[in-house]
This record gives C-alpha cells, sequence and structure tokens, in this order.
C-alpha cells in the first residue's frame, strides 16, 4: 500500500514521535509488556513496552549480549519468558507455540541459517507453503488429492525463486549454497508462508558485498508488499539504508527509540556501545565480545532444548 | 563341508518368517530413523505390545483371532502415545534411553509370574494360532527350485511377505508427498520447520505411531509364525538386530531395511552353520581347544557386533543408502 | 560453525581413512590378543574343569537360588526336583549341584511340568510365590531354565522393620557398586558427549578380567582385582586411541558413535560368553561368609569391603575432579571442546585421561559386582539401564551426581520389594523413575537448572 497516504499508518506515520524507549506507535502490529527471561542470575531481557510499526522497516540494533536473538526467540514462541505478555494484531500470543505463532503471520529467519541442507533448493521453498493437504498423512498417500496443489505451490515457489535470483539453483541440495545464498533462501522459504511480519536475525551476517545490495533490496520490497519487517542488524550501513525506525537494545533493555539519523546522534545510543567500556582496554572488549557470541549460541541451545 | 547345505539354509532362513518379522521392524525404525531421525531403540517394545496384544486377547480373553489382531495394533497405537507424549520433547539421546529402559519395562512383565495369569509369564501364551492355519491354502510342501517350505512356513511366508510389500507401498507413497518431505524436514532440523508454522510434535508423534505399527505388525507374525508368545523373543537384542538389518540395507531408503533384514539373516545364518559344521563330529576341522560347538554359535554374534561397528564406520549409508541425505552425520 | 557441521563428515580424506583402518587393524589386534590369552586361559585352568553345558540335547535346567535378603541370589544345593512330561511319557528326577542348578535331559519338545520337592529345601527356607510346581513349554531345541525362589513371601519372614534394614543395606551396597560405574559413565558421556551403550560391558570386563587373574593365573582375589581394575584402565586407553579418538577425529556425529557403541557392546558381550561360557562363574574366594551383625544391620565381610571400597573411591575421584586440574580441564572440554583447544588445552590428552578413569571406575564396578554375584557375560548389561538411571537422576556434569543418583537407584531397587513390588520387577521401579527423571527433570537432581549464558 503506498505508505504516504495516510498519517496512522506506514512508516510516514512515525516521523515526529517521541524516542523514549517504548513509545507508542500509531498502528503497533505487535505490542509487548513487561517480557522479562532470565538465565541463572543474568537477566538477558527486561523488556519494559515495545511497540512494532505495521508497514515498516524496523531495525533492532545493539552491542553484542543485549538480548536481541532472546528478544526475537520470546516473541516468536521458541524460548518461554519468566513473565510478560505480548499480542500480534491484537491477540495474544503468550504461551502460544512457535509453530502457531507462524501460522498467525509472524515468520521469523535464524542467525545461524536453518536451511534443510539435504534438501533441494526447491523442496526447501515448497516446505514454507501452508495448508498443505498433502502433509495430512491419509492425504499424503493418493496423489491425485494433492497433486494440484503441489503444482501451484511449485509456481508460487519458482515465482521467488526469481525474485531472489536462485533459480539456477532450483535442483541443487540446499546445504552446497553460499552464506549468503542461503540467507537468501531461508528469506524466501519464510515468505512461502505468506506472513505479515517478517522478522530476520541477522539477514547480512556472512553474506558477500556483492550479494548485500540485492538482499537490501528484496527487504525493501517486502515493505512495498506491504509486510512489516522486523530486523536485528550490526551492519549500520544497511540500519540506515533501508530502516524506518531503530530500537535501540543494551544489556536486555531498550534504552532508546527513533529514526535512523535520531538515533545515530543519541547519546545514549553511544553510551550503551561505548559507554560501559569507556575505561577499560580493548583486548578486554574483545573478551566481552567472544562471551556475548558464545551466550547467543547458547540461546540457540536453550530454544531448541526447550522445545 | 557341505556347502550346499550351509548355502540352502542360509538362503531359507533369508527368505524365512524371521526374515519377514525383522524386515517389518526395521521398516518401523525406518520411519523412525531414517525419515524422521527419531531414535527409537524400543522397537521390541512395539513388537512385544503387538504380540501380547494379541495373544492375550485370543488366549487370555477369548475373543476371535482376528479381533486380537486389532487389539494388537490398536495396542502399538496406544503405547505410541503413551511414550511419544513426554518424549517426543526429549533430545535424541535422551529418547533412545527412554525408548530403551520402556522397551524392557515391558519386558519384565510380559515376563514375570506376577503378571503370569494374563501374560503368561516366561513360558509365554500359545494356541491362539488355530484360526489363521485354519485358512492355510497350502496342503504340501513348497518347493522354490533348491529351497522348499512346509506348508505352514509357506502360508506364514506369503502373509508375511505380502504385509511387507503393502508396508513398503504405504512408505513409499508417504515418504514422497508433502508428508514425508516435512518428516525429513525435522529430521535434519526441528527448529526450521517450526518457524514455518507446522506442528512437528505432532509429525514426530504421526511417525512414531506408524513406525510402531509395523514394528507390531512384526511381532503378530512372529507369534503367528511360533504359534507362541515368548517373552524372550522380545528383548534389547531384538531392537538391535532390527537396527543392524535397516543401516545394513541403509536408512532412509524405502527397501533397505527389507533387503537389509534378507542379507543380515543369510550371514547370520551363514556363519552360524559354516561354524557349527567346523566344530561338528568326532574330528572337527576347527580344534576344541579354539572353538567348542557351544562357542561356533557364538562366533557369528561377535562378527554380527564388529560388522555393525565397522558398517557404522566405513559405510553410514548402508548398501543402498545415499550418503548425502542421511540423519547419521547429523549432531 | 553449521557449514561446518554440514559439511565435514562429507569430506574424509584418505589420509583420514587409512588412519582409522590402522588404527581399527590395531583395536582388533588387541581383541584378537585378549582373545586367545583369554581360550589359553581358560583351556590351561580351573575353567575348563568346570562341567560343560550339555551338547546337542535339549535340557531342562532347574535352578534353585535363595533371594531373600540380598541382591544376589544365592545358589542352593541339594534340592529334588521332578521333570515329567505332561501326556506321562517321561519322569526324570535331579538334585541341585552346588550352583544350584539341576539339569535334566529331556527328549521331545511339548509340555513339561517341574516340580520341586519342598521337604529337600533347607530348613527355614521357603517358596517365595508359594508354587512348587512349574510348567514349561519346549518349543526349541536347547536349553530352558526354569528358576525356583526362596524368598520372604512366607509368614514366617522377618519383620517389616528387619527387612527394611536389610533393603536399605543392599540397597547401599548395590548403589556403591553402580556408583562406581555411573561416575565413570559420566565423565565419558560429560566430556565426549558420548552415550556409550557399551558402558554395560566395560563393567563385565572389570569382573571378567578378576576371573582370569584369580582362576586363570591364581592369584588371590584382591591381587586380582587390583589387577583387573590397572587392566581395565589400560583397555579405556587402548579403546580411545584405537577407536574413539579417530571417530572423533573424523568428525564421526555422536549417533553414528552411540550405534558405534552397540556394535561395541554386542562384540564384546558374545566375547565374553565366547570365553567364559554362558555360566555363572564363581571366584576362588569370598564365594559365600556368613553375616556379621552391626547392630541392627548385618553384612557379610565382602559386602562390607565392597562398600567401603567404593565409597572411599568415589570420594576420592570426585574431590580430585573438583581440587585439581583435570576436573576443570573436563568440563571445559565438554562445554566446549573448540574453546577449550584454543585457548591451549590439550583436549585429545584430557579425553583420553577421561577413558582411562572413567573405565579402570567401571572396572572396579565389574570387580566388586564379581565379588558380590561372581561372574557372568551379562552382568554388565543387565546392570546398563541402571546405571544410565542413575547418571540421568543425579545429572550429568555434576561431580556428585553420579554418586547421589547412584544411591538412590539401588536403595529404590532393594527397598520396592519390601514395599510390595514383587522382587522379579524390583528393576522396574528404577527404570520408571529413569523414564520420569528425563521428563520432569532432564538436568537431573544436582543439575542446575538453567544455564548461565
Amino acid at each position: 500500500m503506498p505508505a504516504d497516504t495516510n498519517a496512522t499508518t506506514g512508516p510516514a506515520a512515525l516521523q515526529g514521535l517521541a524516542t523514549e524507549p517504548g513509545v507508542p506507535k500509531p498502528d503497533p502490529i505487535l505490542v509487548g509488556d513487561k517480557i522479562k527471561r532470565s538465565f541463572g542470575g543474568l537477566t538477558a531481557v527486561d523488556v519494559g513496552h515495545i511497540e512494532v510499526q505495521r508497514g515498516a522497516i524496523t531495525a533492532l540494533i545493539g552491542p553484542n549480549g543485549a538480548g536481541k536473538t532472546t528478544l526475537f526467540n520470546l516473541l516468536t514462541g521458541f524460548d518461554k519468558p519468566d513473565s510478560g505478555t505480548w499480542s500480534f494484531n491484537d491477540q495474544s500470543l503468550s504461551g502460544v507455540p512457535a509453530f502457531k505463532v507462524a501460522r498467525r503471520g509472524m515468520v521469523r529467519t535464524f542467525q545461524l541459517t536453518k536451511v534443510l541442507a539435504k534438501l533441494t533448493v526447491i523442496e526447501n521453498m515448497r516446505l514454507g507453503a501452508t495448508g498443505q493437504r498433502g502433509e495430512k498423512f491419509l492425504s499424503a498417500l493418493f496423489r491425485p488429492l494433492w497433486k494440484s496443489q503441489e503444482d501451484e505451490i511449485t509456481r508460487r515457489a519458482d515465482d521467488l525463486l526469481a525474485r531472489f535470483k536462485l533459480d539456477t539453483k532450483r535442483e541443487d541440495f540446499a546445504g552446497s549454497l553460499s552464506g549468503g545464498q542461503r540467507k537468501l533462501l531461508e528469506m524466501a522459504r519464510a515468505l512461502m508462508v505468506d506472513p505479515e511480519l517478517v522478522m530476520l536475525d541477522e539477514p547480512m551476517a556472512g553474506v558477500n558485498p556483492a550479494l548485500k545490495q540485492s538482499l537490501l533490496g528484496r527487504v525493501k520490497s517486502l515493505r512495498e508488499d506491504g509486510r512489516t519487517v522486523l530486523f536485528v542488524e550490526h551492519d549500520m550501513d544497511m540500519v540506515r539504508d533501508i530502516s524506518d525506525w531503530v530500537i535501540v537494545m543494551a544489556q536486555g533493555e531498550i534504552v532508546a527509540e527513533g529514526t535512523p539519523a535520531q538515533v545515530m546522534a543519541d547519546e545514549r545510543v553511544i553510551d550503551a556501545y561505548l559507554g560501559a567500556h569507556h575505561d577499560t582496554d580493548l583486548t578486554e572488549l574483545d573478551h566481552e565480545a567472544v562471551q556475548a557470541q558464545a551466550e547467543a549460541e547458547l540461546d540457540e541451545e536453550e530454544a531448541k532444548h526447550d522445545d | 563341508m557341505n556347502w550346499g547345505y550351509i548355502f540352502e539354509f542360509a538362503i531359507t532362513q533369508a527368505l524365512g518368517p524371521t526374515a519377514v518379522v525383522y524386515a517389518l521392524a526395521a521398516i518401523g525404525l525406518n520411519i523412525h530413523f531414517g525419515y524422521t531421525g527419531l531414535l527409537n531403540f524400543g522397537q521390541a517394545g512395539f513388537m512385544a505390545v503387538g504380540a501380547y496384544g494379541t495373544a492375550a486377547s485370543v488366549v487370555t480373553f477369548g475373543i476371535p483371532l482376528w479381533a486380537g489382531l486389532l487389539v494388537g495394533l490398536l495396542a502399538t497405537v496406544v503405547l505410541a502415545l503413551i511414550l511419544g507424549v513426554p518424549t517426543l520433547r526429549l533430545r535424541a539421546d535422551y529418547l533412545a534411553i527412554a525408548t530403551i529402559a520402556s522397551a524392557e519395562i515391558l519386558r519384565r512383565i510380559f515376563q514375570s509370574v506376577t503378571f503370569s495369569d494374563t501374560f503368561g509369564g516366561s513360558t509365554g501364551l500359545s494356541g491362539f494360532a488355530r484360526d489363521f492355519y485354519a485358512l492355510n491354502p497350502y496342503t504340501d510342501t513348497v518347493s522354490l527350485g533348491f529351497i522348499s517350505f512346509r506348508n505352514t512356513t509357506a502360508w506364514v511366508l506369503t502373509v508375511g511377505w505380502g504385509l511387507v510389500l503393502l508396508s513398503c507401498l504405504i512408505v513409499w507413497a508417504a515418504t514422497k508427498s508433502p508428508w514425508g518431505r516435512v518428516l525429513k524436514s525435522i529430521r535434519e532440523d526441528e527448529d526450521a520447520v517450526r518457524s514455518l508454522g507446522k506442528n512437528v510434535y505432532w509429525y514426530k508423534m504421526q511417525a512414531l505411531i506408524l513406525g510402531g505399527l509395523f514394528g507390531g505388525l512384526g511381532g503378530i507374525v512372529l507369534i503367528l509364525t511360533q504359534s507362541a508368545a515368548v517373552p524372550t523373543d522380545f528383548a534389547t537384542n531384538t531392537t538391535f538386530f532390527a537396527w543392524a538389518c535397516l543401516l545394513l540395507g541403509g536408512a532412509a531408503r524405502v527397501w533397505g531395511p527389507v533387503v537389509g533384514a534378507i542379507i543380515f539373516w543369510f550371514l547370520l545364518n551363514f556363519l552360524g552353520e559354516l561354524f557349527s559344521q567346523m566344530t561338528r563330529g568326532a574330528d572337527p576341522i576347527l580344534p576344541t581347544w579354539l572353538m567348542t560347538e557351544t562357542q561356533a554359535s557364538l562366533i557369528r554374534f561377535i562378527i554380527l557386533g564388529l560388522g555393525l561397528m565397522l558398517l557404522m564406520i566405513f559405510r553410514p549409508q548402508g548398501i543402498f543408502g545415499d550418503r548425502r541425505e542421511l540423519a547419521i552425520d547429523a549432531r | 560453525m553449521l557449514m561446518r557441521n554440514a559439511d565435514s563428515p562429507l569430506s574424509v580424506t584418505d589420509e583420514q581413512e587409512n588412519c582409522v583402518q590402522r588404527r581399527l587393524t590395531s583395536v582388533l589386534a588387541l581383541l584378537g590378543g585378549m582373545l586367545f590369552l583369554a581360550t589359553g586361559a581358560a583351556s590351561g585352568s580351573a575353567l575348563s574343569t568346570l562341567p560343560s553345558e550339555s551338547e546337542g540335547q535339549n535340557t531342562i535346567t532347574v535352578r534353585v537360588v535363595d533371594s531373600r535378603d540380598e541382591a544376589d541370589n544365592d545358589p542352593v544345593a541339594d534340592v529334588d526336583v521332578e521333570v515329567a512330561k505332561d501326556d506321562g511319557s517321561f519322569e526324570e528326577t535331579g538334585t541341585t549341584d552346588a550352583d544350584g542348578q539341576a539339569v535334566v535331559e529331556i527328549p521331545a519338545n511339548g509340555k513339561y511340568t517341574v516340580e520341586l520337592d519342598e521337604d529337600t529345601l533347607p530348613s527355614g527356607a521357603e517358596l517365595e510365590d508359594g508354587r512348587s510346581t512349574l510348567e514349561v513349554q519346549i518349543l526349541t531345541s536347547g536349553n530352558r531354565a526354569v528358576q525356583f525362589n526362596i524368598g520372604d513371601e512366607a509368614k514366617s519372614g522377618p519383620g517389616l522393620g528387619k527387612q527394611l534394614v536389610n533393603g536399605l543395606t543392599s540397597g547401599v551396597k548395590f548403589g556403591a557398586i553402580i556408583g562406581l560405574a555411573a561416575l565413570g559413565l559420566s565423565l565419558i558421556f560429560g566430556t565426549t558427549g558420548l552415550t556409550n551403550f557399551a558402558h554395560g560391558e566395560l563393567i563385565t570386563l572389570g569382573a571378567v578380567f578378576t576371573l582370569f587373574l584369580n582362576r586363570g593365573l591364581g592369584l588371590p582375589v584382591v591381587v586380582a582385582g587390583f589387577g583387573a581394575v590397572l587392566l581395565a584402565g589400560l583397555f579405556g586407553w587402548g579403546q580411545d586411541r584405537a577407536l574413539w579418538r579417530p571417530l572423533r577425529n573424523r568428525g564421526t556425529g555422536l549417533v553414528a558413535m552411540m550405534i558405534v557403541s552397540i556394535g561395541f557392546a554386542i562384540l564384546l558381550r558374545y566375547l565374553f560368553q565366547y570365553v567364559i561360557g554362558g555360566r555363572t562363574q564363581p571366584l576362588t574366594q569370598y564365594v559365600t561368609q556368613s553375616r556379621i551383625s552391626l547392630g541392627p544391620v548385618s553384612m557379610t565381610p565382602k559386602e562390607i569391603f565392597i562398600v567401603i571400597v567404593s565409597f572411599t573411591v568415589i570420594a576420592l575421584t570426585c574431590l580430585v575432579l573438583m581440587k585439581t586440574r583435570l576436573g576443570k580441564a573436563t568440563r571445559a572440554v565438554s562445554d566446549n571442546p573448540a574453546l577449550a583447544a584454543s585457548s591451549g588445552m590439550r583436549v585429545d590428552g584430557v579425553v583420553t585421561t577421561v577413558w582411562i578413569l572413567g573405565t579402570g571406575l567401571t572396572g572396579l564396578a565389574g570387580v566388586m559386582l564379581a565379588l558380590d554375584q561372581q561372574v557372568m557375560f551379562r552382568m554388565g548389561f543387565n546392570l546398563l539401564l541402571l546405571v544410565f538411571a542413575a547418571v540421568c537422576l543425579g545429572g550429568l556434569g555434576t561431580i556428585w551426581g553420579a554418586l547421589l543418583g547412584s544411591l538412590i537407584i539401588g536403595i529404590l531397587v532393594e527397598v520396592s520389594p519390601v514395599l510390595g513390588m514383587p522382587a522379579e520387577l524390583k528393576p522396574v521401579g528404577a527404570l520408571i523413575a529413569l523414564i520420569l527423571i528425563l521428563l520432569l527433570r532432564p538436568q537431573g537432581i544436582l543439575g542446575r537448572t538453567e544455564r548461565i549464558g
């Protein structure tokens, strides 16, 4: 939908909002309250209030270990919070299992891509389609019952593959793709679900510069399709380039919000990235980074074991 | 040494009822492990429940065999549900331990004196197969070239291999469908499948039930063959042998478990008879200080263990498997 | 990370392949050597003078065992039994020997009744379930065993309090033995992540080594047990070097390794049976002992020895793991091998040490079990699930968890019959506990609820 015709929807409505953490949006698609998650003694996420504007591209940034991926896991049902509520399209998602969250139209990708390496690219895509008759055991046994739907799904998949420039890889095993191609495939596969809200966890990590532009274009085109995008990213160029709104997290909390330009100039953001380390030396910073990395991996594990 | 007899014996066994039983059990494991990646080390439990469900219905509760067969199969579904509801959320290795423990619990209960009124204790149950053999169309020994089967065995084999064929057909149709695609995806990465809106837990449950049903069918064929249900037939080794059949033939291949079962029983009986002949008589080929006749019956199991290790190390995809498509590398 | 996982198993170089082959050849040589030594010892020693199993003949073996008070079943000698075919065509009597067994040859398959003459039981003994006649359906040729248990069912048994004390006592002893094996399993699992289905056979290994050194070479049991632990440690080193390390290095998955361990378990178990036969083989000393009363508790001297030695060794090992670098190293390796390696740790060295220590401890469990129950090829396999139960119950990766879990499992197994569980089903309680703990608290009792990220 054209973004600038209505002042309460889309990215245009974000102009002139306050830059306070948790600021209310005119037309939120996702609203969260008092979401808390701790691992042992360490509080990974403690978000008082968060809103994501419908039809806009929102970036979630913050230093390593700020709890961005954990928040993603919580919102999508891959991890359970200690407390808190959140809703999508005004329907509560608390305690809703991950697969139902996806069916409601909120689909995520993963920081470490989860392509199904031993399936072909086209099979990866077909898996994404929802409501497949052939996925019910009894009808699965009789091909005529699902053949026509499968053809339809395949057509949609081929369209998307062409848009994502993966059509030449159609019959390759997904495991043979490069890191960037995997990111593309994962995003394309998520679109097979036809989600309203696409949540991308570090879509640019490990993508070579040549592919980056294409990937950026794809993310922007999601907004043009009328979808909402929430993404975690470290690449500031990307954040500046495509996001309408930026939410900054540090140590599990939201510390600032605003348009890219506002956030880049915000003292609180600079503090969040550097403040804690003004007087520490670089080797220690490095150590912290390693620890944060390990933490992110643990979160992944944690999410895996919980379900 | 009578090589002709050794081959005849081994081939007869490789096509015989035991091979049918293990083919069915391994087809079930193929659904579990080959396609879905579930480590079920309690297949003997599913076989036992199918077998005892049938046998106890007829012998203890006096219902007709045909209804008893349904009870047996229903019992495997119930076991899958009881086992699956809690355990399918577990890590792969925990599931392995939970299933092996469940099968052992079941075997001990079937064997126990405490429940012998129902399950017959260590002697087991017999006298339920008459209705089955009453339908036997064969009146004479059936000969297939140089091997032959008694008429009762031939009847079991006709039904048994028919069931194997039917099972393979079902597995083929199911795994080539979108349903099978979901299973294979779960085998690779549950979270990815979950993120695409599929109820992973329910698919795993369906796989556990379907594979368990094939196992139960195997157990039923076993007791029909023997006309008796005996608890020692459902020990942990039974599960391990079924695994060996599956891995030998090749996991995630429709015919893998069937070919695996045939080759497995050929090899096991070939080696058994070979060493038996080499140690038999007053002046055996192998000196008795090296191997007695009792020991000769064990050599094949030692080789089996070694073979399973070597297979897993050097050819984990089995004879027909495709190494590119294999759950075994997963960590 | 993901890429490495996906690719490494596919890209095994020839060199690695050769390396694995070479290592495997050497493990085969090792096993072959052991087999040779064993058969040599067996044929040249007292083992060969044992009555060999009747060959090529159908037999019914009637066993009479005393399962009162204790975890183990003491054989009962000099009991008359009668075996008769139900059509009256055959009748034969026998008397149990020192192993509590009477072997009766039978002419054909069919239905048989086995009757025990209760007048010939030792005074005060009663059959556990009161049934002196058992029916046996013989369907296949070979040997069929039936067993009569002398138990506590009869009203003349000791009071509930006394039974409870006895149950607790044998539970503690049983727990102590399981504890050694559980500590070994926990160490190996904790460090390598391998669910080792051959762990039961490592218990049997300790018992079999003891048997060789004692019966084969004529060493006193205590010396033989000590030697067996050393040999077990050596075996631990050997299996890591020849089998597990090459597999680790070529990136074999844990599931594949688990199945390899199943193959290894089958290989070892039947090798044991090949060498020592299917029957229980007694050691030369301490087979039967009379009990000493210590207050309300009455135990045989060997049981006291087992409890003291086991708990001392477990406590020492746990302390060593807590206080030394080794403990820290094993935890570091188990948490993140790559990180441990990059911080200059010799991961392979740590893992090898763990295999030696773990197999040694497990071997000691086998020695203790041999002392308690004599030696049988399947004895360790029978314990495997209980050891798993103990480890899972206590909590993986916790140092004292194996001990706590083992005590609970041991006591649960031994006390449950007092509380009404039929003796033949007593391991079932522990197995149910295992499943429940996996479901409800997979990190175990002492495990951390959450990992600190």
